[in-house]
């Protein structure tokens, strides 16, 4: 199969959504940040013009129209670039958006993307490096998808542009751009609620997200060495969740190490460790650890950034952890 | 002065009136009797400002509205007894009793959601201007709102935007704070803009404006259908300031008929305003003030303008009985639509 970085595999999913369905327009277009991979866009840009609207600095302003206008019959896809910024929209995300269709009683649909840079991206310091997925996680009647893969990237972006038919988060995170992988030719898209386990393993389920699913591979590499075989479970989409999975692979291994990059109170981490302590205890041999962001506002300075952010070795860490627990 | 219009239409109109009148005087017994709970707003006094206005739409235009929607809603051809059930939570209603008075909306006529928070419609309605744009319809988006939401970012951020990408969209401020006493008397949040015309702050993006009486219901018409013009043929957004006055009924916190009920024949029977409210029937009253137009000029007759405002009176007491005899939902129905 051929390789393409996570960056191809999401410009290609994002013209092929644009070629499909005429009904799909563009909402800013940073979808790469300032990054190297802001040229795959421009033949879309020569194409697509018309479709393509870049709005003044403006995230409140810009996600409402792109809901407004995703009621009235589009199927809009905003890009807010960085995270951070989308706190800018949260009130027409979090009060407008996902209530719609509740609120109404069905009446209304609102088929819009919000599309996001999230993550520590490297001095980014506090205001540029949220990861706000698990904030939106509390709030009913959104989706929220977080790609770790290239060829996950294109099968869920398809699914949430061409086929949800609710107000969807998907969020990149930026240190996956570079990621290659395997990429299916031709279209194909990926359910939401289906987690994929990324890597087989005997002993410790590592659930992650996002570019944590990135780090618990390397560690599972590493943990290899010696001896410790590392399940490695990716949910794929927040909300749909994908819980049986995650209690299958529990069930296997009998112990769990959640990774993720929220900041750890009421992180995702807090969340599917609560769910397996509800859901699947009887299967636990040693306590559930959660790998995550300290709790602090992410400092500027390398060393500083690096000591509070989760690092493969934090998880390797805590899968040994587990592993004493046991002995 | 008399909308430029026919007959049928005017009558239309004068119908469409005492709907919204007779009905939120019922919503405000129903709340004395505490038929449902919660805060309410009533659109008692702006009548003469919703109907003109939203009598011109063509099927397909959207419009997008507030807490204060009963009116529009009534304006556009709402069934009184669904509304009504939506404001006492019944299954029956427009949003399956989910939105209640402050969300209540109807797809069907044009009403894809109603926000009650202050200025969460202003991107909405830019939304759907420019999806009818794109699509190449000559749709309009209708945002109906108060004074209140300029003091919101949002309405800054949504007209930006429409005038850079000329949105057919009409932005129909309804400034209801004139005469505001509550205002006066701290009983509620007031509007403070510090702009010395609401019309300034637009004119510098670029949008053509009108200011019109609000209570004038030919004013209201002959605006609404220049903007409507001007929006359909490519011309981009309009900004309409019509001002109101607060009825006595709408200056408490909590709605109540501090002045009674609407009596048609106070028209042209002086003797049956009740003394302390000369001022509003006499001069302010806009339903009041459009039938005497009518009367003037010879569209209707007393005997006419009485017949239907019984025939309302009838419709809203059938709505009265509809919506309370309909059920309430079932509780686990909370669960589902969250997705669609």
């Amino acid at each position: 199969m051929r390789e393409l970085t996570y960056a191809e595999a999401m410009a290609e999913a994002l013209d092929e959504a644009l070629r499909e369905n005429e009904r799909v327009i563009l909402i800013g277009s940073f979808f790469f940040g300032l990054s190297r991979h802001s040229v795959l866009l421009n033949r879309l840009r020569q194409e697509f013009g018309p479709r393509i609207k870049d709005p003044p600095i403006a995230e409140l302003g810009s996600c409402g129209v792109a809901i407004g206008a995703a009621m009235a019959g589009l199927r809009p896809i905003v890009d807010v670039s960085t995270a951070s910024f989308f706190f800018q929209a949260w009130p027409q995300v979090v009060n407008e958006a996902a209530n719609v269709h509740y609120m109404t009683g069905g009446q209304t649909r609102v088929p819009v993307v919000f599309h996001l840079l999230a993550g520590i991206r490297g001095a980014g310091a506090a205001q540029h490096s949220h990861s706000p997925q698990a904030m939106l996680w509390n709030t009913p009647g959104l989706e929220i998808i977080l790609p770790a893969s290239p060829a996950d990237v294109k099968g869920l972006l398809r699914t949430a542009v061409l086929e949800s038919n609710n107000p969807t988060v998907f969020m990149d995170h930026v240190q996956l751009f570079e990621v290659t992988g395997p990429v299916p030719e031709g279209k194909y898209s990926i359910p939401f609620g289906q987690a994929e386990v990324k890597r087989q393993g005997r002993d410790v389920t590592i659930v992650a997200t996002s570019i944590m699913v990135q780090k618990a591979l390397q560690a599972a590499e590493l943990l290899m060495r010696e001896g410790i075989d590392v399940e490695v479970v990716d949910p794929r989409t927040l909300v749909p969740l994908d819980t049986e999975t995650i209690l299958e692979s529990v069930a296997k291994t009998g112990r769990l190490v959640v990774a993720d990059e929220c900041h750890l109170r009421c992180s995702v981490a807090s969340e599917i460790a609560a769910t397996v302590a509800e859901q699947g205890a009887k299967y636990l041999k040693a306590p559930i650890k959660r790998v995550a962001t300290l709790d602090v506002p992410i400092p500027f300075s390398p060393p500083l950034e690096k000591f509070v952010e989760p690092t493969v070795e934090k998880i390797v860490t805590a899968v040994k952890a587990q592993m004493i627990e046991l002995s | 002065m008399l909308p430029g219009t026919s007959g049928n239409i005017l009558i239309e109109m004068l119908g469409n009136m005492l709907r919204i009148r007779h009905f939120e005087e019922t919503v405000i017994r129903l709340a004395d009797d505490k038929q449902f709970p919660g805060h309410f707003h009533v659109y008692i006094g702006q009548e003469a400002t919703g109907v003109p206005a939203l009598v011109q739409l063509r099927p397909g235009d959207l419009s997008f509205t507030t807490h204060r929607n009963h009116g529009h809603l009534l304006a556009r051809g709402a069934n009184p007894g669904r509304l009504l059930a939506e404001i006492l939570g019944r299954a029956t209603g427009y949003n399956r009793g989910r939105g209640g008075t402050l969300h209540a909306s109807s797809a069907d006529l044009g009403f894809p959601v109603t926000s009650a928070i202050v200025g969460g419609i202003l991107p909405l309605a830019t939304g759907a201007a420019l999806a009818f744009q794109q699509m190449g319809t000559s749709s309009v988006s209708l945002a109906l709102f108060g004074d209140v939401v300029m003091e919101e970012g949002a309405f800054y951020e949504a007209i930006n935007i429409a005038s850079l990408w000329k949105l057919p969209v009409i932005y129909l401020c309804e400034n209801n704070s004139l005469e505001a006493l509550g205002q006066a008397a701290g009983e509620y949040p007031s509007s403070t803009i510090a702009a010395k015309e609401l019309t300034h702050v637009v004119d510098c993006f670029g949008i053509p404006t009108y200011l019109v009486d609000g209570g004038d219901t030919g004013a209201v018409f002959d605006a609404m259908r220049e903007a409507l013009d001007r929006a359909r043929g490519g011309g981009g957004p309009v900004f309409i300031e019509a001002r109101t006055v607060r009825s006595p009924a709408n200056r408490p916190v909590w709605p109540a008929l501090l002045m009674g009920e609407l009596d048609v024949t106070m028209a042209w029977e002086d003797q049956r305003i009740p003394e302390e409210y000369q001022k509003w029937y006499r001069e302010v009253d806009p339903i009041l003030r459009f039938i005497r137009e009518l009367l003037d000029m010879r569209h209707a007759t007393r005997e006419a303008i009485q017949e239907l405002d019984q025939q309302v009176r009838d419709e809203i007491a059938q709505a009265v009985r509809f919506a309370l005899e309909s059920p309430f939902p079932a509780p686990e129905e909370a669960l589902d639509q969250v997705f669609a």
